[in-house]
């Protein structure tokens, strides 16, 4: 922003070569390993590949088989269950913890700041490697703890109850809950910065309580942040991948339950060895993130012009 | 009275919470490292670590190195640990040196193209990478590239997030003055950039290694898809095959686990501070 206001005095003693050096590196990378994937993704698209050497060309056929496709279709209706999962249990858990670190005296609040954001470190892959092992029957932690916790109340929980087999979503929503909450719940803290103390006050000397407080004061206050954490989780949700791959065992769970879009584009490309028809499925990928963001942006201006 | 019964109760209600939010951030972890020590019929007696007979003290003898004696010595997965040291260290240093490198260019030079180039930067973000997944793999074939190291380190080395974040750095950690400065004294253009730039983003710097670092060592899609010799597994790769492999033997993919994801935890416990406070601040003011 600064850098504009500020004029850069174009001395002739600059080389004008030297810009571009500085930027050789990047301009060549990006060149070789996004402009041109991205220029060979529409040509792939319209083929059917054996393998990354055979190619034939099947025009739009891809596309066609694409929505003719109960599996792709399945990917997308599990890929938004999860995503809808992730936003609306894990936002509000992420920021009711930024507001909790608020209170007022709490002592060891940086400490607390770092446990809670120290998940989303972890790997999607070891995440999964964990939570597979936490959800196993009988070895795993969750069935132990429940058979420990309501054996005292006298209730007999199955230690043989297969969290990964009966509810499939509800595994990976918790894992990515683990996860992702504190790397939320920075973003909102930062936010939460932003709440005017003056207005607080006022608010409070005009009897307003904590409630309305909330929804009248921090909510306008945190809300282009808040647009933003959104429109990551959505970004990061719907390229969910690892998590069901690996904690399902390199499948897509039982009954594909766990299928999701990338999974099922990783299958098709790397399994079947149909690089045309994964592209296919990236496209329509690229065509649902690139959307969101779009509306985000629109209504960020909205919101913005309206204000 | 009533004000301070209220006050104690909130108290109790926002201090309970937190404790609870970090015993579940730490139970997992911390049961699976408990278990990786366990033999397999321990893993039915205990749920945590094995305890005395009608005490509460721990049977520490009940514990025991096998299942990491296991993984070192017959699954060779120290090779794993190496190959991620490696492609992490390697990655970051290029990738930070090349981002450094084409942020400072946007931020601090007037030239033809600056305005085209960074719009590309920002452009670029909007590419979701599964797009890219078949037709990378597609010409990593076609170079030659497939189960090589440099097939994972090429395409990783100037990602334009990172090149959007040294612009951001350089904008207001670099004075145009100091630039001009050095430029009287004779500096050449790419001491300018080593002496003057470099130390003066030195917090990005720092948090750009580590961003990077702990990107490619939590990379799976990448190696699983480029490389085909299990020598050249990394630990993600390396885990994910002990589950297929070993998939009855918990303690052995226990301990690939902790040894996974431990040296990261080490590594963001020494770095912290820069890190979570970099990437707040970043995230606000983008």
């Amino acid at each position: 922003m600064s850098a504009k206001a500020v004029a850069i005095p174009a001395s002739s003693a600059r080389s004008s070569l030297a810009p571009w050096l500085f930027l050789s590196p990047f301009l060549i990378c990006f060149g070789v390993f996004t402009v041109y994937p991205l220029i060979q993704a529409v040509l792939l698209s319209t083929q059917t590949t054996f393998g990354p050497g055979a190619t034939r060309f099947v025009g739009a056929n891809n596309f066609v088989a694409l929505f003719r496709d109960p599996l792709f279709w399945k990917a997308c209706s599990n890929t938004l269950i999860y995503t809808l999962g992730s936003i609306f249990i894990q936002l509000p858990l992420a920021l009711g913890l930024a507001l909790l670190l608020e209170s007022p005296n709490l002592r060891g609040r940086s400490w607390l700041r770092l446990v809670l954001f120290s998940p989303s470190m972890v790997g999607v892959v070891f995440a999964a490697m964990m939570f597979g092992l936490i959800f196993e029957k009988r070895t795993g932690l969750l069935n132990q703890l429940l058979h420990g916790t309501l054996g005292i109340v006298g209730i007999e929980w199955d230690l043989d109850f297969g969290w990964l087999q009966q509810h499939v979503m509800l595994g990976l929503i918790v894992a990515s809950l683990w996860m992702y909450v504190g790397f939320n719940m920075t973003f909102f803290a930062a936010a939460l910065q932003n709440v005017r103390k003056d207005l607080v006050e006022a608010a409070i000397v005009d009897g307003a309580g904590p409630v309305s407080r909330f929804w009248n004061v921090t909510v306008p206050a945190i809300r282009p942040v808040a647009g933003f954490v959104v429109l990551m989780s959505v970004i990061g949700s719907f390229q969910l991948f690892e998590l069901p791959y690996i904690m399902f065992s390199s499948s897509a769970g039982p009954d594909n339950r766990a299928l999701t879009i990338v999974l099922y584009l990783f299958q098709n490309g790397f399994e079947v060895g149909d690089l045309g028809y994964a592209t296919a499925i990236g496209w329509a990928l690229a065509v649902i993130l690139v959307g969101c963001t779009m509306v985000q942006r629109l209504l960020a201006r909205g919101e913005e012009a309206s204000a | 009275m009533n004000l301070r019964f209220t006050r104690f109760t909130a108290w109790l209600f926002t201090r309970s919470l937190l404790l609870l939010a970090v015993l579940i951030t730490f139970i997992p972890f911390l049961w699976l490292v408990a278990a990786s020590f366990k033999s397999n019929e321990e893993f039915f007696r205990s749920t945590f670590l094995p305890m005395r007979e009608g005490s509460w003290a721990v049977d520490w003898s009940r514990l025991t190195f096998d299942a990491y004696q296991r993984l070192f010595v017959e699954v060779d997965f120290g090779r794993g640990l190496i190959n991620s040291i490696f492609l992490s260290s390697v990655t970051g240093v290029l990738a930070t040196l090349c981002c450094a490198m084409g942020g400072y260019a946007l931020a601090r030079f007037n030239f033809k193209g600056r305005g085209f180039c960074t719009a590309l930067v920002l452009a670029a973000v909007l590419i979701p990478g599964p797009l890219l997944l078949a037709p990378g793999y597609q010409l990593l074939y076609n170079l030659g590239l497939l189960d090589s190291f440099a097939g994972l380190i090429l395409p990783a080395i100037a990602p334009a997030f990172g090149v959007f974040l040294f612009r951001q750095a350089v904008m207001s950690a670099v004075p145009t003055d100091l630039l001009e400065a050095a430029r009287i004294d004779g500096a050449g253009e790419w001491r300018t950039f080593m002496v003057v730039v470099l130390p003066l983003v030195r917090p990005m710097i720092g948090t750009f290694l580590m961003i990077t670092f702990l990107g490619v060592w939590n990379n799976f899609i990448g190696p699983q898809v480029v490389l085909q010799s299990p020598e050249k597994f990394p630990l993600s790769v390396a885990v994910a095959e002990l589950k297929r492999g070993y998939y009855s033997d918990y303690g052995l993919q226990m301990a690939g686990t902790v040894v996974s994801i431990l040296p990261v935890m080490i590594l963001f416990l020494l770095m912290q501070k820069d890190f979570v406070s970099g990437l707040a601040a970043g995230a606000v003011k983008g």
